[in-house]
């Protein structure tokens, strides 16, 4: 069962990051493309760990913790560029 | 792995997409950025901890330990989604919205706190204020 569920979760994720791709190249403000690219590191986060499922192997995950961390780090750090025009003061 | 397992991390598994996907179509398809900002910080987070979870059982069921490293990423992102979210409208606000027109009114003397560094320092609280 794993075994046919695992490509529809690649495909469903996939038009996921095609969906936000579109966002990110159209938005009109600078706060929609910053939110496109947050969503796209989380969607990059559940892909790793799909492949991590199907490959049965846990090597991924730290690369899965790191993403996180630098998504959440450039999310901040855009939108205090945004709001201060610097980022450390 | 027995049957009721494998079912349980397969439905887990289509959860988590369907969620992203939702996140991610609501990403494109809503009016306004405020709105806009709705859903990839709450459907996706969704999503990607049904995902997790999928990820803990099986794991779970074919080593025979539980993995701290999945519940560190949950944690993470259940605790930084909001953080980025806030800091995201903060933006939004910043750069878009006027202080005095486009915003609702509140019942404070300070009318919006993230617009803060405009009103006197007395003025937070009204009477307590004073001496």
């Amino acid at each position: 069962m794993i075994a046919i569920v695992i490509p529809i979760g690649f495909a469903g994720l996939s038009l996921a990051l095609l969906l936000n791709m579109i966002r990110l190249v159209r938005g009109p403000t600078a706060v929609d493309r910053i939110l496109a690219a947050d969503t796209m590191v989380i969607n990059t986060i559940a892909l790793i760990i799909l492949y991590g499922i199907s490959q049965k192997t846990t090597a991924y995950f730290e690369s899965a913790l790191l993403f996180a961390m630098f998504g959440f780090t450039s999310t901040v750090a855009y939108c205090r560029f945004l709001i201060r025009g610097d980022i450390i003061e | 792995m027995t049957p009721w397992v494998e079912f349980v991390v397969a439905a887990l598994i289509v959860i988590g997409t369907v969620f992203a996907l939702v996140g991610s179509i609501g990403l494109v398809k809503l009016p306004d950025v405020m709105t806009r900002l709705h859903s990839p910080t709450k459907a996706t987070t969704l999503g990607v901890g049904a995902l997790l979870v999928a990820s803990i059982i099986s794991f779970y069921h074919w080593k025979g330990k539980l993995a701290i490293n999945e519940l560190l990423i949950t944690l993470f992102l259940f605790l930084t989604a909001p953080v980025a979210a806030q800091f995201l409208a903060r933006a939004y606000l910043h750069l878009h919205c006027d202080s005095a027109g486009d915003l609702p009114a509140t019942n404070r003397p300070c009318q919006w706190s993230t617009f803060q560094c405009a009103c006197p320092p007395d003025a937070e609280d009204g009477s307590a204020a004073k001496p």
